[in-house]
Formats: C-alpha cells, structure tokens, sequence
C-alpha cells in the first residue's frame, strides 16, 4: 500500500494579527498570513504552482469565509497549476487532505493552505449573524433543526454532551478542564484573545448557553488568517525549516452521521477518520508527543481524545480531571497555544499551525519539553464532518 | 391532550424560523393537519428513515413512501437552550433527539413542550403533538406521564 502522505512535508506556516475584531480586512489578513508562510519556508511566490483552501468563499454576512482563492492568486500574482476549495470534505483539513493528493499526482510541488475568518467583525456589525445567516425559510440541514430552535452548533454539541454526562457520568467539573487548560496555555502565548485567569469556580458559575455547555465552553469568534506550504518531500529537503512530515491523515467516514442525524452520539464520525490513520502507520497515540484537538465546543476535545485512543469510550472525563495530564508538561501537552476556547476561532487549520510551531520549537512560554517529534492534530465535529494528521519531525 | 397551563404555543413558535418545505418533506411537516406524523417508510423492507430520502437507505428500494406512526417515543439526549439566538425567540427551551417506538435508530430532533425544561430528561417516554404557523404543523413532543 501507497501512503501518499508521506511524501509530502509542511514547509512553512504564517499567522496573521488576531483581532476582535482586527484592523485589517479579511483580504489583508489573508495575504499577510500567506506571505508569512512563503517567506517562513524559503520560498518566493514564483515558487507556489498550488491554492487549495477550506470552505472557499462564501460571502454573504457571517463572516464565515470572505477571501476568495483569486483574491490571494492576483494579490501575490502567483503563476498556478491548480486550486481548489469547497465546503462538503472530511472536516476543515479538507484542504490538507486535497493539497496533498495534488501533490502527489504531480499537478502542484508546493501548494498554499489557508484559512480567513472575520467573525468577530461581523458580529460587531449584527449580533445575529451566526452561522444561520438570515434566511427567510430554513433549508438544507437548517430544515431538521431550525424550526424547533436549533439555530446554533452549541445545541446541536449540547445533545452530544448531555449524553456523554448521562452515559458515563461525566461532570462538569471534568469538561471545565478543556477550558481551563486552554486558557492556561492562552496566557503563555501572545497572540491568543483571551488570557485574563480562570478558575473552576468562574466556570461553574458562568451563563449557561445551551446546557450542560456554559459561555466558556465555546469557542471565540476572532478575525485572523492562518496558512501552510506544503511541499513534496523531494522539494523540501533543501528548504529553510527542518522537514515536518504527514505520517498518516484519516478522512474516513463509515456511519450514518449527519449534522441533523447522528447514528450515535458518543461514538461519532471522528472514530472513523482515527481508525483510518493508525492504520496508515506503525506509531501508536503512545507515541504522541502534543495534540492539538478541535474545541469549537469543548466536548468535542473530550470526543477526540476517546477517538484517536489516548483513553477508552466514556473515559475522557476522568482522563482531563485535574488537568495535570494534559498541561503543558502533562502526559499528553494539549491545545498548547489555548485552542479555539482562548486562542481564537481560526476553525481547525490553527490546529495544524500549532502542531507545527511545537514541532518546530517556537513555542516560546508555551513550547512543550522537550521539543515534540510526534504531533496530532484533528479538526472537525464528529457529525460526518472529522479529519485528523498525524505530523513527525524525523 | 393536556396542555400544561404556563405552555404558549405562539410564544413558542416566536423567532423559530419555519422549515422550507420541499416535495420530499411536504409529507412530513403537513401531516400535523390530520394529526399524522408521517416518516418515509420502505415498501420492501419495511423499514423507516428520517429525513425523507427518495431511496431506501437500508436495502436499496426506490418504493420509498411516508407512512402514519404513532408519535411515542423515547428522549434520548436534550439540552436546554438559553441564549435568544434570533430577535423575539423565547427563552428557555428544550431541544432534544426522540428515538421512535417503532424503530428506535430513527431519531427527530424537535421540542419538548407542555412541561418545565428542567423536567426534560434522558429516557423520558414522550408522545407527538403539533402546532400549525402558516403553512406547516411542527411536531413536538410532551411527556407521555407514564414513567414510573
């Protein structure tokens, strides 16, 4: 068996300012998040022959997605042999997972992933914004779950929650340690939006949204960019940064799992894309040195902890209580930057920016010791809609 | 049915966007008007699925069908939504699957009305009823009363 994604590498990352909302319009962030990682791998723009982004443009006023790949295309004047973006992939690394394949069939070498988001500015324009928008009539998946209220991710996630708390008996008190800890390592890294202190008890007694997921169980909506370069393993070995590779990626999907209908709501979609890259490689979540977990919402993180097997079903509870395993100098080093919860809403590729930077060592007050050679990162939501990556430094 | 005295189906229905039917739903969201809910059954296997699909997605048939169910069926998670998402929506209410007694992998997600929210709970016995705005008859469940 081929492994495509082992012959290709992460050469650069780019981080733009993080605002709430930011000076810049969403085209600056973007252009100056893809410059970034160009320059951080050495490359020039002449060298870039590919753009594959996630979810693509989609205007409207959501601020969801507002750059268009021939905004970047024209911006930098890159000379490309193919892009693509869209929506409907395994989860926000879909256009990881493209990138990759587009390398590996030889229509890019070095091809630009990125991300823009302007949320925070479009909720300073119309509080009710949300991913709902303003349709008049609710169609496509809004049919089955707006009419009865179900207008926010955070309920549709709350059904998920409530149940793991019933099947296992997982508390509060446990999902309170996704939070905490992203704030804790939020504080260590000056880019993050929301670094003033939180204890236990400002949790626990924080408005509820839509129970049992309180205010701080949410993600932030920011305005930001984020980019990588990945490049074919041949193209980066001479490059700036030492070589990041794919070991594995999982995109699978075997269940019935739908925004509006999941087959099961403790053991979900995510459990498919996990399985899919541990097949993909001999190294075990034993091996794995920081992960970096998709916190839209926090039960999310505690899903992928079970999926990707560094605990067992209904045990990720017990496994964050106390929050000792998974700080900075735990166990399993997680969400190091503050995750979506404290680091901002860069909605998935800010996991794999992160990855990277840990692998990389430029973590400053929040690097990991010693320098991680083994990172996950995984995006995604567990309703048909997962992906994750498996990244080593040789 | 009893409805519980503090339960206002108009100010329930306030800020809740209504559904865009399309001829493959229409079945679903007007069967209120016979007191009907109606879910897209197989004529081969027999067996339901939810949202309507034009083929059978357990066996492959195109004899794809809504039929009347009885409307009981189980809580199987819930949450209670807090925050007004949308001007005018009124606050709190509980969101929540509902597995159907006639095939328990078949799940709507609806409201449960005509009880506190802090009432709703997992494993809840709970039973359809409808409320028309404009064009469609939102099924809702309530507490079928008989736990024990």
């Amino acid at each position: 068996m081929i492994y495509g994604e082992k012959n290709v590498a992460i050469t650069g990352i780019g981080l733009s300012e993080v605002g709430r909302p930011a000076q810049a319009s969403p085209r600056e962030l973007a252009l100056r998040a893809c410059l970034a990682a160009i320059q951080d791998a050495g490359l020039n723009r002449s060298d870039i022959d590919g753009i594959a982004t996630w979810p693509g443009f989609l205007g409207g006023t959501s601020g969801m997605s507002d750059v268009a790949i021939h905004d970047i295309r024209i911006g930098l004047d890159l000379k490309l042999n193919w892009f693509t973006s869209g929506r409907e992939t395994p989860g926000q690394f879909g256009a990881i997972f493209d990138a990759i394949g587009a390398i590996n069939a030889g229509f890019a070498r070095h091809v630009l992933v990125f991300r823009a988001i302007s949320e925070a500015s479009a909720r300073k324009r119309n509080r009710n914004v949300i991913l709902y928008g303003v349709q008049e009539r609710a169609s496509g998946i809004h049919e089955w779950l707006a009419p009865f209220g179900a207008v926010s991710p955070v309920s549709w996630f709350a059904l998920y929650a409530q149940r793991h708390f019933y099947e296992f008996g997982t508390t509060r008190e446990q999902l309170a340690h996704i939070a905490l800890n992203a704030r804790r390592n939020a504080r260590r890294n000056p880019a993050a939006p929301m670094r003033d202190p939180l204890d236990l008890d400002t949790y626990l007694s924080a408005r509820m949204i839509s129970s049992p997921l309180c205010l701080f169980d949410c993600d932030v909506p920011i305005d930001a960019a984020v980019a990588l370069v990945l490049s074919h393993k041949d193209a980066a070995r001479d490059l700036r940064n030492q070589v990041l590779r794919f070991e594995a990626i999982g995109s699978a999907i075997r269940r019935g799992d739908t925004w509006f209908r999941p087959d099961d709501l403790t053991e979900t979609s995510s459990h498919d894309a996990a399985a899919m890259m541990w097949s993909r490689t001999d190294l075990t979540p034993a091996a794995v040195d920081v992960a970096e977990l998709y916190d839209g919402f926090s039960i999310l993180t505690l899903l992928w902890l079970e999926a990707l097997g560094f605990c067992g079903r209904g045990e990720s509870g017990p496994y964050v209580e106390g929050g000792h395993r998974i700080a900075l100098d735990g166990e399993l080093p997680l969400n190091t930057h503050g995750g979506q919860l404290s680091g901002g809403r860069l909605h998935g590729l800010g996991f794999a920016h992160e990855a990277c930077v840990q692998l990389w060592g430029r973590g400053g007050a929040r690097q990991v010791q010693p320098q991680p050679r083994v990172a996950v990162a995984a995006a995604g939501l567990g309703v048909g809609f997962t992906g994750c990556l498996l990244i080593v430094r040789d | 049915m009893t409805v519980a005295a503090n339960f206002d189906d108009e100010t329930w229905c306030k800020g809740k966007p209504l559904p865009a039917v399309t001829p493959e739903s229409e079945a679903f969201w007007t069967g209120g008007r016979d007191q009907k809910l109606m879910i897209a059954r197989c004529g081969d296997c027999g067996r339901l699925h939810h949202p309507p699909l034009p083929i059978c997605p357990h066996c492959q048939s195109w004899s794809v069908a809504p039929v009347p169910v009885s409307g009981e069926g189980v809580v199987v998670s819930y949450t209670i939504n807090h925050q007004a998402w949308l001007p005018n929506m009124q606050v709190p209410f509980a969101i929540a699957y509902v597995s159907l007694c006639e095939q328990s992998d078949v799940w709507l997600l609806s409201n449960i009305v005509d009880c506190r929210p802090d009432q709703v709970q997992i494993g809840m016995r709970v039973r359809c009823r409808f409320v028309q705005h404009e064009d469609v008859w939102l099924p809702v469940f309530f507490p079928a009363g008989d736990d024990t």
